[in-house]
């Protein structure tokens, strides 16, 4: 009598513990799925009150529409080409200087580790005056350049590659000093393999904030050809008679994209990037 | 003797500077980079912030600190700090609150538990301005999914934007849901870094649920929440997207952050020396609270 009670309530409680879980799923998610359902309305269907929850039907007019009112697709090559940009970007500078930092020994190391540690404590925000003068100066506004290269290093990039370096052996660096491998090899040919995870983390994290920039873009492009994603869209919203529905087309074909992005590197980003807040 | 000692010096400290040559080429694209476009504004920022400028951004007249002591006795900038601190009150209470739940949520072991980790991860891959227009829908007066909620508990409409009471606030509810998913993630990542076997002889000590995690998972996790705490609390003085797209600092300036009124000083009224001055006082209050982060979590956010 009593196990069985026992197992009744533990089942009443795995049920409850399921229907809270599934009510703040559906919250968080919410937003999301009604986009999308709003992307499969009708213009009328977009606005009308009470609002409807779901599509009746099954159509991609709204999207044709998004396309037709503003280049969206354009604007989705341009962020791709401006993030993969930076990454390769980051990529290299990140990595070249955490090996310097975890393989190299010179005078001044620690101290120039300060130097790049600084760097974090300066925020965008503050020289992004000073930024935008410079790419006014270089004429590189409304470029690819303006766009990408003021990102191309970062301290969190160079942190998180030599933590990686810094798992590779020592003993394996002598053992290939002694057959006469030099810096540059052992750099390429073991220590950038064996950092693969790292730096897959760090590409994957600078291709999705890259596209996800708004500040920037907004002040360093001025012509719809040149226009990102996250400004592209509210071109989508500028007019204030459009509906709803195309606009939200707009948003998932943008966000499509970093949606299958996340999806497959979803574990891997986030173990490399708890793993500093995280563990000690 | 004293000749071939000279000797193994001289080619040592050549060596040493070989060294250093080489240890400094791998280090120059990132400190070119970071020299053109980290060092060199944050010098010319401080410089224009002495200055009154041109609207090409040339410094004209040399004043000091002026611009400084205007902007805290005009009290346009005071206003303006104290709606980022409210601002980043409503961000960061209710955004750890909320995702702590999450994250204790998605530690249960129950079947699909990662179909619902998704979910909660699921606004991380919504931008600012995606999210933005999201909720923009969902504030509309006029066809709003939110006053269709609130009709249902026979609450009247709330004019989430337009309304002085509520602008700040609603904007804030925007940046919570998008960085729902990252903080819960990296609340769930702490969450299971506390090692079983210590639920486990806590259990058979007779402790419940709630007295474990007063007594266990908070203060095991506090690291992560004092991480989360500080960095959100940055990345809240550094807002600027949901605003610019959702309020534009209205109405009558109760949602003007501090980052918004940098951008519209230097990028709309261009008085760049102005701005810069507003800037340097963000930097200030920012760099005072990541060496905080430091300090507090040393040995959590430096390796070695």
């Amino acid at each position: 009598m009593k196990p069985r009670l026992h197992r009744r309530r533990a089942a009443f409680r795995t049920a409850l513990c399921y229907a809270l879980i599934t009510l703040a799923a559906v919250a968080v998610f919410f937003p999301i799925y009604y986009a999308l359902a709003t992307s499969f309305f009708t213009a009328s269907e977009s606005v009308s009150y009470p609002p409807k929850f779901f599509p009746s039907r099954f159509t991609f007019d709204s999207y044709r529409e998004a396309l037709r009112r503003a280049p969206v697709v354009r604007f989705i090559v341009n962020s791709f080409i401006v993030s993969a940009a930076v990454m390769f970007g980051q990529l290299i500078t990140a990595s070249m200087a955490a090996y310097s930092f975890s393989f190299l020994e010179y005078k001044g190391r620690q101290a120039l580790f300060y130097v790049v540690l600084s760097t974090m404590m300066v925020p965008w925000e503050v020289t992004i005056i000073s930024n935008y003068l410079t790419v006014k100066a270089l004429s590189w506004t409304d470029t690819y350049w303006g766009l990408s290269v003021p990102f191309m290093a970062s301290a969190f990039g160079i942190f998180l590659l030599r933590q990686g370096f810094l798992t590779i052996p020592r003993e394996l660096k002598d053992a290939a000093a002694i057959d006469g491998c030099g810096n540059f090899r052992f750099f390429t040919t073991i220590a950038i393999p064996l950092s693969r995870p790292m730096l897959g983390t760090l590409a994957v994290y600078t291709f999705l904030t890259t596209y996800n920039q708004y500040l920037w873009p907004l002040l360093v492009t001025n012509t719809d050809k040149m226009r990102t994603v996250q400004i592209g869209l509210s071109m989508l919203q500028r007019d204030e008679s459009v509906a709803w529905n195309s606009t939200m087309a707009g948003i998932i074909m943008v966000l499509v994209p970093t949606a299958i992005l996340l999806l497959l590197a979803h574990k891997q980003l986030v173990r490399g990037l708890t793993s500093g807040a995280v563990k000690g | 003797m004293a000749q071939a000692r000279i000797a193994v010096g001289m080619s040592r400290s050549r060596r040493e500077g070989r060294k250093l040559l080489e240890g400094l080429l791998y280090l120059l694209p990132a400190l070119a980079i970071f020299g053109v476009f980290v060092f060199y504004p944050l010098a010319n920022s401080i410089r224009l912030s002495l200055y009154q400028t041109d609207i090409l951004g040339n410094g004209q007249f040399f004043l000091g600190l002026a611009q400084y002591k205007e902007i805290f006795t005009l009290g346009e900038f005071g206003v303006s700090l104290g709606t980022t601190a409210l601002y980043a009150a409503y961000l960061v209470i209710p955004g750890i609150v909320l995702s702590l739940c999450l994250a204790l949520m998605a530690n249960w072991r129950l079947r699909g538990i990662g179909v619902y980790r998704l979910l909660f991860a699921s606004p991380m891959v919504v931008a600012v301005a995606s999210a933005s227009l999201i909720w923009m829908m969902f504030f509309s007066p006029a066809q709003g999914v939110l006053k269709f909620f609130l009709s249902l508990f026979h609450i009247d409409q709330i004019n989430w934007l337009a309304d002085t009471r509520w602008a700040l606030f609603s904007v804030s509810m925007v940046a919570v849901w998008r960085t729902l998913g990252f903080n819960t993630i990296l609340l769930l990542g702490g969450i299971q870094a506390v090692p079983e076997d210590m639920y486990e002889s806590s259990r058979i000590d007779g402790a419940g649920p709630w007295t474990m995690f007063w007594k266990m998972t908070l203060p095991m996790i506090s690291p992560v929440l004092m991480f989360l705490l500080i960095t959100s609390t940055i990345s809240a003085l550094q807002s600027f997207g949901e605003i610019n797209m959702l309020t534009q600092g209205g109405p009558a300036g109760v949602t003007n952050v501090v980052v918004y009124s940098i951008y519209r000083e230097a990028f709309f009224n261009y008085n760049f020396g102005f701005a810069a001055a507003e800037a340097m006082v963000l930097f200030a209050i920012i760099m005072a609270l990541t060496l905080l982060q430091f300090f507090v979590l040393e040995r959590r956010v430096f390796y070695q």
